[in-house]
């Protein structure tokens, strides 16, 4: 299966409220989100390229680009640690 | 065939404490059904079953024989009651009763008493001690084990599994054993309390999925609703769940019931493998859990279900289950009228109707 089809299977299969909560169907585990990964994790689900992800993040939280880089850096690892997005998604 | 405005349906199981049976569930279920409207009978084996009190649940109540007293105990104590209080179904809920109804099922039919139980070999086959036949037999992959019966061969389980190991019961109780040492003192443990041949088994780190399902007996799942647990209580019970969707496991589930051809009710405990997340088969248990309240409100009302195969109707799949339902156990105090304690204690029976009668009667008096 290719990385990007089972980037679709996976993040496709997340329910994220507006409010941050976090629902994997597959394994049954929740989390709350906070603005921050609300706002990426949303990105990620809506087909942003891992690349648009800081710019996107600078430009919505008014953050400098390295701050964004690096909270978008931590927060796919977390995703990758969970299980939520596939290896590849979460190295860039 | 009997009409569903006049049903009475005899239900087993009516334990409700920490580690409930599930008959509570199981008559929630039936009552909610809109084709049901007719009675329940329940079948308790103590007086002090919290079910036997519920208003709302059993109509009538009759005090049951343990299995361990024969099969023929248990058919003498069904016709007494059947002659009281005519059933149309039984829906046994305890591992330790089915081999009895599972015997006697087709005496039951002959008075008019329908079930739908799992074969005497599909029963004996989902057993801790033949669990590995499953694999062997049938394809279904499920966790590497043997039975052993000598302390001995404790000491050369090396050979063939890598520590820790599970030690297990051939009916119940499964402990962890990290070195040679421990693994012996758990054996003797369990071949005390559970007897020979006790079942040692490969250990498997993951997360465990809950799957109450229900089976044609030809291969065909008519439903089924996984379950991740979400609190446990200290013997390791679901206290609260919720329903999970995968497609592999869906997958997984549909095969593996296609070749074990279970009819009736089960439970399915389903490992997925941390190191290499494949999908494996740990447990087997014959009836529905008591968590099965959990399918119905979550859209499958299977205990329904199976009064109605039961009664030899056709009954289409389940329609789909709504994902991220959550289940969570709570313990309420029941208060019982010393009456109804003694009609069961005394008399092994009880007439809610004519209980809850007499009730009214003593409020009005007051």
């Amino acid at each position: 299966m290719s990385a990007e089809s089972t980037r679709e299977r996976r993040l496709g299969h997340l329910a994220l409220s507006e409010s941050g909560f976090l629902f994997d169907p597959s394994s049954g585990f929740t989390y709350s989100l906070n603005p921050t990964g609300t706002h990426l994790l949303r990105q990620l689900i809506g087909g942003a390229a891992v690349t648009e992800l800081g710019p996107r993040l600078a430009e919505a939280f008014e953050v400098t680009a390295e701050e964004a880089a690096r909270d978008v850096a931590e927060f796919l690892q977390q995703l990758r640690e969970l299980g939520l997005v596939p290896e590849e998604l979460a190295r860039g | 065939m009997a009409d569903p405005q006049t049903l009475t349906v005899a239900v087993t199981g009516l334990n409700a404490t920490d580690n409930p049976a599930p008959g509570v569930a199981v008559i929630r279920a039936i009552r909610e059904a809109p084709g049901f409207a007719g009675r329940i009978v329940g079948l308790a084996y103590d007086a002090l079953d919290p079910g036997n009190y519920l208003q709302g649940i059993a109509d009538a109540v009759y005090l049951m024989p343990y299995p361990s007293q024969g099969a023929e105990a248990v058919l003498d104590r069904l016709l007494y009651i059947h002659a009281r209080t005519p059933l149309d179904v039984i829906v046994p809920t305890l591992d330790a009763e089915l081999p009895a109804y599972i015997r006697i099922a087709d005496q039951l039919l002959a008075h008019g008493i329908h079930t739908f139980l799992p074969s005497e070999e599909g029963f004996a086959r989902r057993s801790k001690a033949r669990f590995h036949e499953l694999q062997d037999k049938l394809g279904i992959p499920v966790p590497k084990s043997r039975t052993i019966a000598d302390s001995a061969d404790v000491f050369r389980l090396h050979e063939e599994f890598s520590y820790p190991l599970m030690v297990k019961g051939q009916f119940y109780d499964a402990y962890l054993a990290h070195s040679p040492m421990e693994a012996e003192a758990l054996f003797q443990k369990v071949r005390a309390k559970w007897g020979l041949p006790v079942v040692v088994q490969e250990f498997v780190a993951g997360e465990e999925y809950d799957v109450v399902a229900l089976g044609d007996g030809e291969g065909g799942l008519l439903g089924a609703v996984p379950m991740r647990k979400m609190q446990l209580t200290d013997k390791g019970k679901a206290w609260g769940g919720i329903t999970i969707a995968d497609p592999a496991l869906e997958r997984f589930l549909q095969e593996a019931m296609s070749r074990l051809k279970w009819r009736g009710p089960l439970e399915l405990e389903v490992m997925r493998a941390k190191k290499d997340g494949r999908l494996l088969l740990l447990e087997i248990n014959p009836r529905f859990p008591a968590w099965v309240y959990l399918a119905v409100g979550a859209g499958q009302n299977l205990p329904w279900a199976v009064v109605e195969l039961a009664l030899g109707r056709k009954v289409a799949p389940l329609p789909p289950y709504r994902v991220g339902t959550l289940f969570l156990r709570h313990s309420h105090d029941v208060i019982c009228p010393l009456a109804d304690y003694e009609n069961l204690s005394i008399h092994g029976e009880l007439h809610r109707e004519v209980a809850d009668a007499e009730v009214e009667g003593r409020g009005n008096d007051a």
